[in-house]
């Protein structure tokens, strides 16, 4: 392992996330929030402190980085970050256990949306922003800004590629254009011009600036923290559609945009994974609508509740504008469904993956022809063109990952003795980055009654869950850090 | 400047590793992907997986975007077809291939109009007339012109018996008795730029400009010895031999080619009638002995195994023969290759490659671009040729009243007819032509980058 290179660059991610940090100060000070900015204040202080002596220490590295080197930075920058992220929520008292901070803000960077504040009105203004902030770093990837600004090793930057595999969910990552540079430059603009779409959206149905902001950056994040006490519930019908149609935009893989804007329309409409994702929320929609029959007083309500809600879910945002706990059991297991699924990969939902789903399903499918004809040799196709069978056996070694965690989580958090539901639902939810489960840890409620062993054990899946579980394993693994 | 690099073999990493460290926008096709994949991870490129010839794989590089087009796949026809389909795209783009059987050498010429080519290149035929031009001067291990060829940059092994050994750079005027200037040395693997107090020491590699006119007194003052070469044993039949056989063939040298494939041979044979073609293995010493190694002017190991050829060419070093020239394909391992005594190291490869590489500089700079450029000790300097034009900087103005970059030597001024081994009172105007070597880090694409 070369720890100098991996130490410089941890540095580096802090000096972006403590220069992040800024605006949350000046807010603070624009609002009086005295404790609030004197946390930032000193948080902005650490990082740096921390940040300096990290690339002092490491001076003089050498820029040999290969995989290992790739993979483990990202899963340590990550925790780092958020180590270091919660800085201002435990140094003001706002959220008083450091346990409970460090779960707040990983469920921030994470895109999770999982709260364990039970009054989310009662936060300063600083810290609501720094949390709704966190949402919009962490979905398109701090470490991808940090490619798209600077170039991390010099020339032979190749390595980056692992950064951008590890960081961008998806089982096939690619770049668009030749330059690692330019390519997060591309998804970075595109990810601030949708964001500023759905800003003024937002201001349009007359919300507050700051609220429009908080909420542009949960919804690009697909995070799901909101200003508000009963999330986006209280806002007018235009402005909960606004969210709805946002939320499933950031739901799409970003490669799409680009080609949309490179004018190549024909590969957009014929991308197999968009198709499964809108003929899926579209499913959803109907079915929910057909289910909740005399729920709601309109039919247009309904369609509208059912909209959000499985928008909210299927991009693994977590907002909610009712109690959909109380909705009944077929429409709850279409929800239990869609956190599964999650959205496309690309984007800056978590999940499973539409992509991987449908790469399971079709190597599946060819598994069970092979059974008839055992001679049978065949290609998985997507989009026309075949796919290599390295990156098949990759999906189904995920899906196995995916169970298992899925499992030890669920039977690690049983022992706080809450309903099979709740503990399913809460380890679903924040495995898939979506926030709000069923029961106890549903829309109404939040995850503040989870001993803090149960939340360090969530804490570590919503890591795993954002980054795609391997990152965050091969740090458990010994010949990580064992010497060649 | 966006490039597409079709056939990611020897030639084409290479490339993408000279040219992804230029700031250029590079995509590589392949149709094997895990040497693409190898690729992406070690360079920030883009791949393409596919046959490069089809129209769909070129278009989904982005040919119709490309500024220009290597193909470099193992077959010639490939290449060629790449380059027309290509420009069927793209009737902007340039295209070079690689076109390496000789049976189309001429055609080629002919017919690039048709074939859509900016630029053939065969680095066997180059390699050939390297070696060539190394045998008309035994004693120099590398040779490269500037200036129309009035001009070398030429290579010296600093040995214990020369003259050289323990001298600095100041009192080598007296020795050498003529104009010559020391722009890089080569010491245990490292290049680094001399000023007049270096001591030279043993197993140093001098690289030394003089103009062409002198190089004979050069070698004549060094003690080097200068006759003429007249016997050559050509280890290997592959085509760099065949090219290197077939110039040789009239220039009364005579060539022994030994070659271990009967059917080759036969084929050789017919192709070069004034050669004398050997059956046999190249790598038995009784055969070498036999074919009188130790009496022959030079050895060239060319055979298609790079261990071989060092081999060969050390028992060459062995055996006394005073000039030994080994073909390399690889030169990942130059630390290494720098403490054997193989004589001069030639790679096609590495040949080729500086050529795109020339090209594809002065495409992205067309005014006050290169005139050439060479790589020299080890790829660790550069020497590049400029024409001095209104743009210029400091016309006029003594050398040593100009403030340089650091590693960077001003190592020759021609004007007109004349060539100049700068001093510091030595200066340039509009019209001449200036050679630059830089060992820096920073690269040299116009003549004004060179000033502070």
């Amino acid at each position: 392992m070369n720890y100098r290179m991996m130490g410089r660059f941890v540095g580096k991610i802090l000096t972006v996330e403590g220069v992040f940090m800024v605006p949350a100060l000046l807010i603070s000070l624009w609002e009086r929030e005295y404790t609030a900015a004197w946390a930032f204040w000193w948080s902005i202080a650490i990082t740096f402190v921390i940040s300096l002596l990290l690339t002092w220490l490491c001076r003089g590295s050498k820029n040999k980085f290969y995989a290992k080197e790739g993979l483990a930075c990202v899963g340590i920058s990550w925790i780092v970050i958020s180590l270091l992220g919660c800085l201002p929520f435990y140094i003001s008292g706002e959220i008083p256990g450091f346990i409970d901070a460090f779960f707040e803000i990983v469920s921030g960077f994470t895109t999770t949306g999982a709260s364990v504040l039970p009054a989310v009105e009662e936060l300063s203004k600083g810290i609501l922003y720094w949390r709704s902030f966190s949402h919009w770093l962490g979905g398109m990837g701090v470490l991808v800004f940090l490619l798209a600004i600077s170039s991390v090793s010099g020339s032979d930057n190749g390595f980056t590629m692992h950064l951008l595999r590890a960081e961008s969910p998806g089982p096939n990552v690619g770049k668009l254009v030749p330059r690692m540079k330019k390519t997060a430059g591309i998804l970075y603009i595109l990810y601030i011009l949708l964001t500023v779409a759905n800003v003024l959206f937002l201001l349009a149905g007359k919300m507050s600036l700051f609220e429009a902001v908080c909420t542009a950056f949960g919804t690009a994040g697909t995070g799901g923290f909101g200003v508000k006490n009963d999330s986006i519930a209280g806002y007018s019908p235009y402005l909960q559609n606004v969210c709805t149609v946002f939320m499933l935009l950031f739901g799409v893989n970003f490669s799409c945009y680009y080609l949309l804007l490179i004018r190549q329309f024909k590969n957009v409409f014929r991308d197999e994974e968009l198709r499964m994702y809108l003929g899926i929320v579209a499913g959803s929609i109907l079915l929910i609508t057909l289910n909740l029959r005399g729920f709601y007083d309109t039919l247009g309500e309904t369609v509208r509740h059912a909209a959000f809600q499985v928008a909210s879910i299927v991009t693994t945002t977590g907002y909610a504008t009712t109690d959909f706990d109380l909705w009944p059991g077929f429409s709850k297991a279409i929800l239990l469904a869609l956190m599964v699924i999650g959205a496309s990969a690309g984007s800056t939902g978590g999940g499973f993956k539409c992509g991987r789903a449908l790469l399971v399903l079709k190597s599946l499918h060819r598994s069970v022809r092979q059974v008839v004809h055992p001679q049978k040799i065949e290609a998985v196709r997507l989009n026309g063109s075949p796919i290599g069978e390295k990156v098949l056996q990759n999906t189904n070694a995920y899906l196995a990952a995916y169970v298992i965690i899925t499992g030890v989580s669920f039977l690690l958090v049983s022992l706080d003795g809450f309903s099979i539901t709740t503990n399913f639902s809460a380890v679903l939810a924040c495995f898939n980055n979506i926030g709000p489960g069923f029961e106890a840890v549903g829309p109404s409620c939040n995850f503040g009654a989870y001993s803090a062993f149960s939340k360090l054990v969530l804490i570590a899946d919503m890591l795993a869950g954002r980054l795609e579980i391997f990152p965050i394993l091969i740090l458990f693994s010994r010949t990580t850090w064992r010497h060649r | 400047m966006k490039i597409i690099i079709a056939g990611d073999g020897k030639m084409g990493a290479t490339l993408t590793r000279q040219l992804s460290a230029e700031k250029d926008d590079l995509t590589l096709i392949d149709s094997n992907p895990n040497v693409l994949e190898s690729s992406e991870e070690r360079y920030d490129v883009m791949v393409v997986t596919g046959n490069c010839a089809s129209k769909d794989v070129l278009i989904q590089a982005g040919a119709r975007e490309a500024d220009l087009l290597i193909a470099a796949t193992g077959a010639d026809e490939v290449n060629l077809l790449c380059c027309m389909t290509a420009h069927s795209l793209n009737s902007g783009i340039h295209t070079i291939a690689r076109v390496r059987n000789p049976e189309y050498t001429d055609q080629i010429y002919e017919m690039s109009e048709m074939f859509a080519l900016s630029m053939a290149v065969n680095p066997e035929k180059h390699a050939a007339a390297e070696v060539a031009r190394l045998l008309r001067y035994p004693g120099f291990l590398k040779r490269d012109t500037f200036a129309r060829s009035r001009v070398e940059i030429v290579e010296l092994r600093i040995d214990g018996k020369s003259k050289l050994c323990n001298v600095a750079l100041n009192d080598m005027p007296g020795i050498v008795k003529c104009r010559i200037l020391v722009c890089a040395v080569l010491r245990s693997g490292k290049a680094v730029a001399p000023d007049g107090n270096f001591v030279l020491r043993e197993g140093d590699r001098i690289f030394v400009t003089a103009s062409t006119g002198t190089l004979t007194l050069l070698l004549k003052n060094l003690g080097v010895i200068t006759h003429k070469v007249k016997r050559v044993i050509l280890c290997g039949g592959g085509r760099v031999s065949y090219y290197l056989a077939k110039q040789l063939e009239g220039t009364g040298i005579s060539v022994q080619l030994i070659e271990r494939d009967r059917d080759r041979c036969e084929h050789l044979a017919a192709l070069l009638p004034e050669t004398c073609i050997i059956h046999g293995d190249a790598s038995s010493q009784f055969l070498l002995e036999s074919e009188g190694i130790s009496e022959c002017d030079a050895l060239v190991t060319m055979t298609g195994l790079d261990e071989l050829n060092m081999v060969i060419s050390l028992y060459g070093t062995g055996c006394g023969v005073p000039q030994v020239i080994t073909k390399l394909g690889r030169m990942d391992n130059t630390n290494i290759l720098g403490n054997l005594e193989l004589g001069s190291v030639i790679s096609p490869k590495e040949l080729c490659c500086n050529t795109i590489v020339r090209y594809v500089r002065a495409m992205k700079n067309q005014t006050g671009a290169a005139l050439t450029m060479h790589t020299i000790a080890d790829g660790q300097a550069e020497a590049v040729e400029f024409q001095v034009d209104e743009g210029t900087l400091h016309c006029g103005e003594p050398l040593k009243s100009i403030s340089l970059k650091k590693g960077v030597l001003v190592a020759c001024i021609s004007k007109g007819a004349r060539e100049e081994i700068p001093n510091g009172e030595s200066f340039f105007q509009r019209g001449d032509t200036v050679i630059i070597v830089t060992s820096g880090e920073k690269r040299i694409y116009q003549l004004n980058d060179i000033f502070e």
